[in-house]
């Protein structure tokens, strides 16, 4: 008997699904899920660990407390926390809901995060580091037992050296920002050593570089001192002249600047603070665009950075772990973090110096991130020099392939350096079609959310108006491109033609939209559970 | 025919190049760049009216081109060849988890539920960035979860998006106390490690000075009369003390040193382990300001010390709110009820807004060892913490009583509560680098040399009865 009683002869016409259309109907997942303190119920186990050996409690005799181990009653807990109680497979369910309720990059066009070069994160490299080989390692064994991963931490030097021309690289940082630190440290103990720790007190940066030169630079104890754009976008070599002088320590600066403009003159800038007496340390954040191409090196910088999540495909992880590199001239390899990995030609071993006098000391615990630190020493062995170079080109020609998409999209315009080309990415403005429309740049990014994309909307402080930053780094296709440029297109014709639809969304997403005002508020803002139930309900 | 030369830098120097099949010219397509297809780069740089790639480097000057290529290893291109690369370097790898190893210190080796490696494992996970509420709900309501979750187990109100790992987190702390009391002495009570204590004070150099008041050597406790009187000469910003501390040793003074800090107008700034706190007192029901610390304990694999990520509690006290440098996320209503939504507190506390006006400064840390661990707390609840606690207790109380009753070998201060760490001296003769040697020779990783005669042990719920007496057989034979 036919599962289908209306079954029978079916025309091939009404067979035929119809062609997709243009833009996808996509729809974030949407669970409605409640919050893991609303789960379970008391008793419930998501796991069992292992209990005090019966052999183990009689040769400790135990103790009144209840335990096998008597605590001092001033540090005893007497309440439990008050974590849900909830089974396994309930617990793993939550988090899956929540995991698909995420768009990661792996799911998504992700050019619109910008600034960040995000790129794809080889899933092979993920084995390697879930291997009970990396995973399993504790950072004080002894070397004799790690010479694989010391081996990988040297060789990833050597890689990075090469890559940016410095004599030494730390691989400590734990992040963009954590190396940025660890340079300016450097920089301050290089001019301790040289009796000018109380003078030299200014570091200058610029508006366009990442917020962490200037922050970095004020904990460290330095005055910082911001150049702002001339009227092409570079930074402004005037300023920067008249803002050096004897209180200089050092310049750090990022170019091509998130503007995506490459700054001509940088070696003249590195040369300007030299003279001064200062050292320039670059951030290389923005480095895909020029790998092979251009190195901190040749230009005349002491220090840089990589963001090995960035340019060297490590995932980002919801915002971390990520992986630094600081790269640095020999004059300041004596202040690298320690410690460092060597090898020995004459044993043929690996070893870790710690004996480094002069090191700004820890930045990080042990030897840095280690599985980003092998993810990006894979990516790069499996690309060598030619890849590198492939990568860098094909950066800078899907972002000016967008950017030429993009520049045919109404209200969107292209600010400074009108009729030069862009490297790794755009910073465009959204104000033609803000006075237009009304339609802010956040507005669009939550629209966009809606066709299934991520666009980042902080830039600040925000000197290019309605700003939008798409980086679509090599990984992405020509049709990826073409989709998230025609789904920009369509949220511009709605801003012009259909507005209200902008402005009321998002429409597809796993919620509707938030109301911020509490987040300000010390009287209601709820950065817990405990906070929410005790400020806002009352219990 | 001539062998292939080796070296350092290029120990697979000769591993053959690959040329693949469809390759054309000099320009091979590669996986992970699809936009390497000649014949779509030319149909790319035509529609922009690009001649080559070249012209978007017009703006770089030839004095700084890299007229050459780099030279780097040649690249294995195929999947397969780049898995038999890695598994040569990984082989010389033994890892301490399939190793009968009693190395903690700071990076501790715990079971970690397989939910816990499934979750974070996950690609929307592993894969996300900086996504905002719509894109991203189940991100923020992730982290506001793992920030909930630490606040019940720390017993406090407020717990940061973790900051990279506890060296940082004792750091920040710190300066957040500096910040709130605008006074520059900050007193470290006991024996820190001394990694930690060099980043602290690299981090608080231009702000602080710091002060070491080291335990009381007969006690193994806090040097209360040595910190009263380091208290009492002012402009104190902060105490700083740790539970249980560097070796392990949990200080029944902990509480008063609350007082004293108070007294004196300083901030009490404990770090602790919060693996210990299923069963031991969580430090802001001392007196504790602001609790540090790290949260590899609670469900992150070691990675050769890559698996850290650290926390700041403090009470929702506006001054110690706003000086946060990190994210924070909040809880807050949509237009439609009954949803959650989520978004960042006081944002403008951060650099993110307010660059070198913005509290020390925020970027890319650690967030999916927060997810992780906001996994592990949420499998494991109030038993499950209780029951881990009071398993590591046992384990470590047993350690020390075995290896206590081995000829040269001592455990000082073997009468007070140890969680995990406990340290010994050998007193045979042979110092903590030969026995070590010979331990390993066993197949045992031993502890973490303190000196050349002590040595740091730890114990956790992994090992069992047997692990301990092996190795305290091993050390039997061996120690003298």
């Amino acid at each position: 008997m036919s599962a289908h009683p209306t079954a029978g002869p079916v025309a091939p016409e009404d067979a035929r699904i119809a062609d997709k259309p243009a833009l996808r109907r996509f729809h974030q997942a949407s669970w409605d899920e409640k919050l893991i303190f609303e789960l379970g119920s008391p008793g419930e186990r998501g796991v069992l660990v292992p209990a005090v050996d019966p052999e183990i409690a009689e040769a400790l005799g135990g103790c009144d407390s209840g335990g096998t181990v008597e605590i001092p009653a001033a540090l005893r807990r007497r309440t439990p926390p008050a974590l849900p109680e909830i089974g396994q497979q309930q617990v793993l369910r939550h988090y899956l809901r929540l995991s698909q309720e995420t768009l990661g990059a792996d799911l998504n066009v992700d050019v619109g995060q910008g600034t960040c070069t995000m790129k794809y994160s080889p899933k092979v490299n993920d084995r390697f580091v879930s291997d009970e080989r990396i995973a399993g390692l504790h950072p004080l064994q002894d070397e004799s037992t790690v010479q694989g991963v010391l081996e990988i931490l040297y060789r990833l030097e050597g890689l990075l050296k090469e890559v940016s021309g410095m004599d030494r690289v730390s691989l400590q940082p734990g992040a963009g920002s954590a190396a940025i630190y660890a340079n300016v440290a450097m920089i301050r103990g290089y001019f301790a050593d040289r009796g000018e720790a109380g003078t030299r007190d200014e570091i200058i940066t610029t508006i366009f570089s990442h917020p962490s030169n200037a922050a970095c630079a004020k904990t460290a104890g330095f005055k910082v001192i911001t150049l702002h754009p001339d009227a092409d976008g570079y930074p402004d070599i005037e300023a920067l002249k008249a803002a050096v002088g004897p209180r200089t320590a050092a310049l750090l600066i990022t170019n091509p600047e998130d503007t995506g403009i490459y700054n001509p003159r940088i070696a003249e800038f590195v040369d300007i603070v030299h003279a001064a007496g200062g050292l320039a340390a670059y951030d290389q954040a923005n480095a895909n665009g020029i790998l092979g191409i251009t190195r901190a090196r040749e230009a005349g910088f002491d220090l840089c950075h990589f963001n090995l999540h960035k340019t060297f495909s490590t995932p980002h992880a919801c915002g971390g772990p990520a992986a630094g590199a600081c790269g640095v001239t020999d004059a300041l390899a004596p202040y690298l973090p320690r410690p460092t990995a060597e090898f020995d030609a004459e044993s043929g071993r690996y070893w870790l110096d710690g004996d480094r006098p002069h090191s700004v000391g820890k930045i990080r615990p042990h030897h840095g991130v280690v599985p980003n630190l092998v993810r990006a020493y894979a990516w790069i062995m499996s690309m060598g020099a030619e890849g590198l170079r492939e990568v860098a080109e094909t950066a800078v020609l899907n972002n000016n392939y967008l950017l030429h998409k993009v520049r045919q999209i109404r209200g969107v315009s292209v600010p400074y350096a009108e009729g030069r080309p862009r490297v790794e990415q755009v910073r465009y403005s959204w104000e033609q079609l803000n006075e237009d429309t009304g339609i802010h740049s956040e507005q669009i990014g939550v629209r966009a959310a809606d066709f299934g994309t991520h666009y980042w909307t902080s830039h600040h402080p925000y000197v290019v108006p309605e700003p939008m930053t798409l980086e679509p780094t090599e990984s992405y296709s020509r049709t990826d491109l073409d989709e998230y440029a025609a789904i920009l297109a369509e949220v511009a014709r709605e801003a012009y033609e259909d507005p209200e639809t902008v402005r009321t969304a998002p429409h597809r997403s796993t919620i509707h939209r938030v109301r911020p005002e509490a987040l300000d508020d010390p009287a209601v803002w709820s950065p817990s559970w405990r906070t929410y139930r005790r400020k806002v309900l009352g219990v | 025919m001539t062998p292939p030369e080796k070296s350092p830098d290029r120990p697979y120097a000769t591993d053959p190049a690959p040329v693949h099949p469809y390759a054309s010219g000099s320009t091979p397509v590669h996986p992970y760049i699809p936009n390497s297809v000649p014949a779509v780069r030319q149909a790319m740089l035509e529609a922009v009216g690009a001649s080559s790639v070249e012209d978007f480097y017009a703006d770089i000057p030839e004095e700084i081109r890299l007229r050459r290529s780099l030279d780097l290893p040649a690249p294995l291109r195929s999947e397969a060849q780049l898995v038999r690369h890695m598994e040569k370097l990984l082989a010389r790898n033994t890892p301490a988890s399939r190793t009968l190893s009693f190395l903690g210190g700071g990076c501790y080796p715990h079971h970690v539920p397989a939910v816990v490696d499934e979750v974070m494992g996950r690609a929307e996970f592993l894969t996300a960035y900086a996504g905002e509420p719509y894109e991203d709900h189940g991100r923020f309501q992730t982290m506001w979860e793992y920030q909930s979750l630490m606040a019940e187990l720390l017993d406090v109100d407020v717990v940061n998006v973790p900051v990279y790992d506890g060296f940082q987190a004792a750091g920040t702390a710190l300066r957040m106390a500096g910040r709130v009391t605008g006074l520059r002495r900050l007193l470290i009570s006991g024996d820190v490690d001394p990694d930690k204590l060099s980043k602290i004070r690299d981090y608080v150099r231009p702000d602080h000075e710091v002060v070491l008041v080291p335990a009381d050597p007969a006690t193994g406790c806090a040097d209360v009369a040595a910190l009263r009187a380091a208290l009492a000469q002012g402009d104190v910003a902060a105490l700083y003390a740790e539970a249980p501390s560097r070796l392990g040793l949990v200080d029944p003074t902990l509480p008063d040193l609350a007082q004293l800090a108070h007294d004196a107008g300083a901030l009490y700034v404990v770090g602790c382990n919060p693996m210990t706190l299923g069963v031991l007192a969580p430090p802001s029901s001392y007196g504790a300001d602001l609790t540090c610390g790290d949260i590899q304990p609670l469900g992150i694999r070691m990675s050769y010390g890559g698996g850290n990520a650290g926390f700041i509690g403090a009470n929702d006290d506006e001054r110690l709110v706003s000086e946060y440098p990190t994210r924070l996320f909040g809880l807050v209503p949509t237009d439609v009820e009954g949803e959650y939504g989520f978004g960042d507190v006081a944002y403008d506390r951060t650099s993110f807004a307010l660059r070198e006006e913005g509290k020390e400064w925020v970027g890319t840390a650690a967030a999916l060892h927060g997810i992780g661990a906001g996994v592990y707390l949420s499998l494991m609840g109030p038993q499950g913490m209780r029951d881990i606690g009071e398993t590591i207790l046992a384990h470590t109380a047993y350690a020390k009583q075995r290896l206590a009753a081995i000829p040269g070998i001592e455990v000082p201060h073997a009468d007070a509560v140890h969680f995990a760490d406990f340290p010994v001296r050998y007193t045979g003769g042979r110092g903590t680098a030969e026995i070590h040697a010979d331990l390993l020779e066993r197949g045992i990783f031993g502890g973490i040399e303190l000196a050349p005669d002590q040595a740091l042990f730890c114990v956790t719920e992994v090992h069992t009865k047997a692990d301990i007496d092996e190795l305290a057989a091993a050390l039997e034979e061996i120690v003298k």
